[in-house]
């Protein structure tokens, strides 16, 4: 038997992924650490028509575009005269498991099952689980879902007690673990011993599962408003959502739709810490994942990560935990439509954006998730209460994250903050060149950091020199 | 109750990594607790008592071993207490809408 212990096993993890995924990671690098991604995703992802059929085969996709006639109407109230975009919701909830990431698992399981593995396993905490255990329920294979949800107390976030109670009801074996990032340890340890498929929400397979979502809202838009989307608000964690549905609109030609990610402001809570565990109401797409990712995202559980949100994102926006608790009321009582937390994320943006639009504009919130105990906002708050945290009506400029959460006193307080593109570029710069130092670079690798960043070859150049003239 | 039965649906747990044996990169309040484990499924033994050793099939076929905390767990998730920070938008919003409330 091999040693089990935690530095023998994170020692054997290149060789533990490469069985896992089954994918030749170093086929598509070049130069220091350049690596040609489009190459990859042509190379193993599948074809759209493919990918079609996959999900037809398991029931995902396809969900229907919702105009929010209501919301609008409030949004043009609150902007000036002419503004006020038309708001659509894309109601991802109607996903088999209840959220688009039966998307981004449909296509990994299928990959599994094709090569002959008899089981998935995936490290994740949010709704992604639930997408596996169903999609390998439908395909007759085992699942096994690795999950952070308790701190040292022992107590777990009721979102992600809920995913786990969900992963279960689906059939999965559910891993519960407590905080800190050696759950990979863990998850590494399952996949030697099982031999089962890494289904990781970052490879090709994933992340083409997710273009669908794309093209679907390009198609329902013109079909429903004779236009192509003038924006796309995509709530923003670990970067395939918005890597796969700004892929997805580019291959159906809505080139100049402005992609715009969204997230849940948590700045100051620390992602590792036993103690920032519990003290925050949203378990996905915040800046806690949002930030990292974007500037780093390569950090994932396959060599080479397949979602780089900075390639796709034409803008990126926070708001806070009280302004989407209070979207997420109003997506409720107004358009009678109960789901959330992730999706009311993009929903908070876009009802703020569409208020800075022209009325004959179109804005489209890329997703819903389904709801349901623990998930709520209701127990989300009642656990925060119970931790500590302040609760009241206000103004949301008021929020602290982990201290004090702040509802909206009016419909007209709630707000979007833009993070500066060209910092997260520069931070992205100063991340990639961790590796190589101030050690040469080759023009396969500024050709790679330009695609990156979206910059010109010269610009990269001349940052990077400045970059490496401080190391 | 306290004492299992072969089948039952139960919860095991096991320390993964003690305190010292975090990863260097956790925050000191992380790397001062230790990483814990719970899994569930189907007692194997003929019966055991909460607190003991034991071994579980898993739902997904595996057979794994650790100590026995709980007998059929508690989902413990539900909506909480009604909110009364939410319990008033709806009606604030459609005031604005109708063209009665403050824009
Ligand atoms: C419902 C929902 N929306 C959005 C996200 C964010 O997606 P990503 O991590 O790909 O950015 C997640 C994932 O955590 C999710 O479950």
């Amino acid at each position: 038997m091999s040693n089990t212990s935690y530095q023998a096993v994170i020692a054997r993890k290149p060789e533990i992924i490469k069985k896992a995924t089954n994918i030749d990671y170093a086929a598509f690098e070049s130069g220091e650490i350049g690596f040609d991604y489009e190459r990859m995703m042509s190379q193993v992802a599948y074809s759209l028509n493919k990918i079609r059929q996959i999900q037809q085969e398991t029931g995902v996709g396809n969900t229907p575009l919702l105009e929010l006639k209501n919301i609008t109407a409030l949004a043009r109230q609150l902007a000036g005269p002419g503004k006020g975009a038309r708001i659509f919701i894309k109601d991802e909830a109607c996903n088999p498991s209840g959220s688009f990431k039966a998307r981004r698992a449909s296509v990994s399981v299928y990959h599994a099952k094709q090569h002959g593995y008899k089981g998935v396993v995936a490290a994740t905490s949010g709704n992604f689980g639930a997408a596996i255990a169903s999609q390998a329920a439908m395909r007759g294979l085992k699942s096994i879902i690795v999950q952070e949800v308790f701190d040292s107390r022992g107590i777990g976030q009721p979102e992600i007690l809920e995913k786990g109670r969900a992963c279960e009801a689906y059939g999965a074996e559910v891993i519960q673990m407590t905080v800190g990032p050696e759950l990979f340890y863990q998850f590494l340890l399952v996949l030697e011993q099982t031999g089962y498929f890494n289904a990781s929400l970052y490879t090709p397979f994933s992340i083409c599962g997710i273009e669908t979502l794309g093209t679907e809202i390009a198609e329902q838009t013109l079909l429903a408003t004779g236009r192509k989307p003038d924006a796309v608000v995509v709530t923003h964690a670990g970067g395939g959502n918005v890597t796969g549905t700004a892929r997805g609109l580019q291959r159906a030609g809505c080139e100049s739709t402005q992609i715009v990610a969204a997230s849940v402001d948590l700045k100051g809570l620390h992602m590792a810490s036993d103690i920032d565990f519990n003290r925050k109401s949203f378990t996905t797409g915040h800046t806690g994942f949002g930030m990292p990712f974007a500037t780093s995202p390569d950090r994932a559980d396959v060599p080479r990560n397949a979602a780089r949100p900075l390639r796709y994102m034409d803008r990126y926006v926070t708001i806070t935990q009280g302004e989407v608790f209070y979207v997420t009321e109003m997506l409720a009582m107004l358009e009678g439509l109960e789901r959330g937390p992730a999706g009311n994320t993009s929903l908070t943006a876009a009802f703020v954006m569409a208020q800075h639009m022209e009325c004959d504009e179109v804005i489209v919130v890329q997703e819903t998730e389904y709801t349901g105990a623990g998930k709520h906002p209701s127990p989300q708050l009642s656990f925060a209460k119970k931790n500590g945290i302040e609760v009241r009506r206000g103004n949301p400029i008021e929020n602290v994250p982990g201290k004090a959460i702040i509802i909206p006193e009016h419909p007209g307080q709630i707000n979007i903050k833009d993070i500066n593109l060209d910092r997260v570029r520069q931070s992205y710069l100063r991340n990639a060149l961790g590796s190589v130092g101030t050690g040469a670079l080759h023009p396969q690798d500024i050709e790679f950091l330009a695609a990156e960043t979206r910059l010109e070859a010269a610009i990269v150049e001349k940052k990077v020199r400045e970059i490496q003239a401080n190391l | 109750m306290s004492q299992a039965q072969k089948g039952d649906w139960v919860q095991i747990y096991q320390v993964i990594l003690p305190v010292g044996e975090r990863a260097p990169q956790v925050p000191a309040e992380t790397a001062g607790v230790p990483l814990e484990m719970w899994v569930k499924g189907f007692l194997e033994e003929e019966q055991a008592q909460v607190g003991t050793d034991v071994t579980i099939r898993s739902l997904a076929g595996r057979l794994l071993q650790g100590q026995l905390v709980a007998i059929k767990p508690d989902y413990e998730v539900n909506y909480g207490f009604p909110q009364p920070e939410l319990l008033t938008i709806g009606v604030e919003l459609r005031a604005i809408l109708e063209g009665n409330g403050n824009v």
